[in-house]
This record gives structure tokens, sequence and C-alpha cells, in this order.
């Protein structure tokens, strides 16, 4: 389980964060959803170490982030896979590179081992014939599809995505968040989604973290999502014109 | 910045592959440049000397001997370094840079990688070790355009070149000469790694930090170019 106490991050004298705690649960998909500068980024990158929080505590399985020496850190990042908003593929190395990478800085295995575990996880993330092609050569969605097999190459223990299926048409963001959600499944891994996008609400979010203004508003279930009178996680989850119209026929049918 | 570049690379055979790559891209792929700007400004320097040391009372081996000297003290460590500074420098800041506004450093944090230690370090020791070779063969390319443009002009015989060129050679300026380039490649690498490391936002701020740091690159040369010379030169 991750557990997230009381976290306050500020820049430049803004607070970003002011107090949020979380819990995500082993072998769940937990999402942190919120409007564009709700602090959702920020969040994560203090869970990853990648921003250092002004207060609060952050643990993995009971192993406090703050007390760890640097090598009990880095082995802690070992057991992380992580998939950026932008992929993040190493620009100048292939597909098959890409993956590669994390097997090649923190294994032994020899060569054709770490190519047939290349090959495994592309398999699994559904991308064949890519493996020497450059990012730069393949589609956003196939480029998310190398994020995901780079994330779980050295099967982590822990994923994080962060707006996993931004600048994806609705299809193939579908087809994203079916893949994480099964690969979750399937490797029972700790899986926290930092998105804004209310399909994969519906798709794949066991739990529900709503942050507003740097401050957790709202928690709860999917199904919770659409039944809450909270405000301001209402007046976020039917923002969209399509979402509003389900809202009123729902209501008309006595749904909600 | 420099005490999480230096420590020991987390796999070795990682590193010596990142290394041979950037050999090859900062050192070898330099060579080109610095060979074409040698050849014709050692056929510079030669002409020039020749022109200005008209007495007839100058032996012309002078003009040999001068020129050899202004480019192993001067023109081959110092200004092809502050070439190299803009094009291996804008190179070094633009890579680091791209990658870390596409969250290619972050990337690799996540991961458990010491990026410093990992992007920056083989571009300094690359540079340390292979810059020298390059200002050794940019002496012997300035010295052999000298040669050619002396015997094209008309302005100095090859049995006079050659003698000048032989004539009175200290070794400590060719030491001297090899300890100015290799600050200068730590220089070279270090800062505009520091520029492209350290930068936030997007192509703008890559574009403008890479700048920067060629402008800061070739001021630290200069400025260490005196102090170098005086403390291992001067009297």
């Amino acid at each position: 389980m991750i557990e997230v106490t009381d976290l306050y991050k500020e820049f430049d004298g803004t607070p970003v964060l002011k107090g949020v705690s979380a819990k995500f649960e082993n072998g769940k998909t937990s999402l942190v959803i919120g409007t564009s500068g709700s602090g959702k980024t920020v969040f994560l990158k203090c869970m990853l170490g990648l921003l250092q929080p002004e207060k609060g505590d952050i643990s993995y399985d009971g192993r406090h982030y703050d007390e760890m020496s640097g090598d009990e850190k880095r082995d802690l990042k070992k057991e992380i896979g992580m998939v950026f908003q932008g992929s993040a593929l190493f620009d100048s190395a292939t597909v098959e590179e890409n993956v590669m990478f994390p097997l090649k800085m923190f294994t032994d295995m020899p060569s054709d081992e770490k190519l047939d575990r290349v090959n495994f996880v592309l398999n699994r993330v559904n991308l064949e014939n890519s493996n020497h092609k450059f990012p730069a050569e393949i589609s956003g969605g196939m480029q998310k599809r190398v994020a995901i097999a780079r994330a779980i190459v050295m099967n982590p223990k822990y994923l994080f995505c962060d707006e996993p299926n931004s600048g994806l048409d609705p299809k193939t963001a579908i087809v994203i968040d079916n893949l994480i959600q099964e690969i979750t499944d399937e490797y029972d891994m700790t899986t926290v989604i930092n998105s804004h996008d209310m399909n994969s609400v519906m798709e794949i979010g066991e739990k529900i973290i709503f942050l507003k203004n740097g401050v957790k508003e709202w928690e709860g279930t999917s199904n919770d999502v659409f039944r809450t009178d909270n405000e301001a996680i209402t007046d976020f989850v039917y923002s969209s014109n399509l979402f509003k119209k389900v809202r009123e026929a729902q209501l008309k049918e006595g749904l909600l | 910045m420099l005490k999480e570049v230096f420590k020991k690379p987390q796999k070795g055979s990682v590193f010596r592959e990142s290394l041979f790559k950037e050999i090859e891209d900062l050192g070898i792929n330099s060579i080109g440049i610095v060979a074409f700007i040698s050849f014709f400004v050692g056929g510079v320097v030669v002409i020039q000397t020749a022109l200005n040391l008209d007495s007839p009372l100058t032996p012309k081996y002078l003009i040999g001997y001068a020129s050899r000297e202004s480019l192993i003290l001067e023109f081959s460590p110092t200004l092809i370094s502050i070439i190299l500074a803009g094009k291996v420098g804008s190179y070094i800041t633009s890579s680091i840079g791209t990658m870390r506004v596409t969250e290619q450093i972050d990337a690799l944090e996540v991961m458990g990688i010491n990026s410093l230690n990992y992007l920056v370090l083989p571009k300094i020791i690359a540079n340390v070790f292979f810059y020298p070779f390059v200002i050794i063969i940019s002496i012997f390319l300035g010295i052999f355009g000298g040669w050619v443009a002396g015997n094209l002009t008309g302005l100095v015989s090859s049995t006079d070149y050659i003698l000048g060129i032989r004539a009175d050679l200290e070794p400590f300026h060719i030491t001297y000469s090899m300890i100015k380039t290799a600050i200068f490649a730590f220089v070279i690498a270090s800062i505009p790694a520091y520029h492209g490391f350290y930068v936030r936002g997007g192509a703008i701020e890559v574009g403008k930090s890479s700048t920067r740091a060629v402008v800061w690159t070739s001021i630290v040369i200069i400025v260490l170019n005196y102090f170098l010379t005086q403390m291992l030169l001067g009297k």
C-alpha cells in the first residue's frame, strides 16, 4: 500500500498542495482526478521523489520515503514503473532500446534473455514489428504503449501514469485505459493514474480521489462519483455537454 | 552538481557504451571542422607573418618559427576550444535541455538512475581525454597549411619554413598547450551540461539556454586562458 499523509508543496510561496492525504491499496487502480492546475502532477511527482514536498510523509508498504538512504531510494525506484504524460521515451533510442534500457541498467541478464523479455512486454502491449523504429516514427498511441512496456519490463510493484491518454483519440484512449487495467490485474500492481478524463473514471477507476486547488475535495468509488452531492465534483464530472445530457436523462428516469 | 556527476557509474558496461558514443559525437565528429579551420588559419598565419617580416635582415625561417609558436601556444588550444564551445557546447545544452523539457530526465530519475552521472560524466571524460588528440591534429594541420600557403605564394621556401618549424622547440610549450586543452575541454562539457540540465520551460528556453551556455563557456575559456598563461608561462 502507498500511504500519503498531509502532503504540502509550494512553488515560490504559492501553495500547490495543501495537506493532501491518501491511501492507494495493493492490486488496485486508483485515479487522481481534477481540473488542470489542481495539483495532480505535483502530487504524483512528490510521490515519485521528483519533487521534494515542504511537509508530509509518503510510505511504500511501510517504508517511509524521507527516512530512506540514497541506495534504498534507488532500490525502491526499481519497483516503480512510470508512464509520463508525453511518454518521455528516449528519442535517440529505438523502441527496443527504450524498453531494454532498465534491464541493461539493473540486471545481468544475457542479451538473448533481455531481448525475449522486451519482445514479451511489447507483445503484451500489442506492439509488434516496431522494435527498430524510433519514437518519432510511431504514433502517439504507440508511444504510450512503448512507455507502458518500458514501465512494466522490470515487473514493478507500483505503476504510476500521468494523463496516460492525453492527446489520444477516444478509441485509443479506451484501449490504453483497458491495457493499464489488465496489466494491473495481471501483475497485481498498485496503480495510480492522474487523469481529467471522465471516460477513464468510468472504465478503470476502482478508487477516485478528486483534487481541487491543491486540496483533496472528495474520495470514493467510480460508482459514487456519479451519485455524490459534492458540488465541486458534480461540476467537474458534468462539465461536458455529453455528461450533462446523460445526467438529465438519468434524473428523468429516476436513476440518480 | 559535480559531486553527483563524479560518482561511480551505476553500470560499467552502460557507461562504456555511453563513453564511446560521446567520443564519436563530441570528438570524432568535430575533427572535420577543426581540420578545415586549422589548415586555412595556418596558411593565413604564415602569409601574415611573412608580409610583416619584410626586413631583409630578418631570417626567413622565423616565419615558420613564429607560425609554429602561435599555433601551439594560442591558436589550436584556445581558438579551437572557443569554436568547439559553440559547436559542442550548444549540442550538449540542447540535447540535455530537450531531455529535461520532455521529461526524459525525470524518466531516468524515476528508474533510480543518477541522471547527472549517466548523462554528464561520459561527456566530460570523452572531452577531457579526446580533445588533446583533436588539438594535436589541429597543430599539425595548421603547420601543414602554413607550409602549403608558403609554397603556393612563394613568401617562404620549403627549406626555410621547415628550418623554422624545427628551430628552438620548447617541449614545455606543448605541455602547456595540452594542459590548457584538457582544462578547456572540461569547461566545454560542464558549463553547457549545467545549462541544459537545469533548464525550465520549453523549446524557446532550451534555445536561450544554449546561447547562454556558449557565451559563458567562451568567457570562462578566455579568462582561464589569461590565468593559465600567467601561471604556467609567467616568470
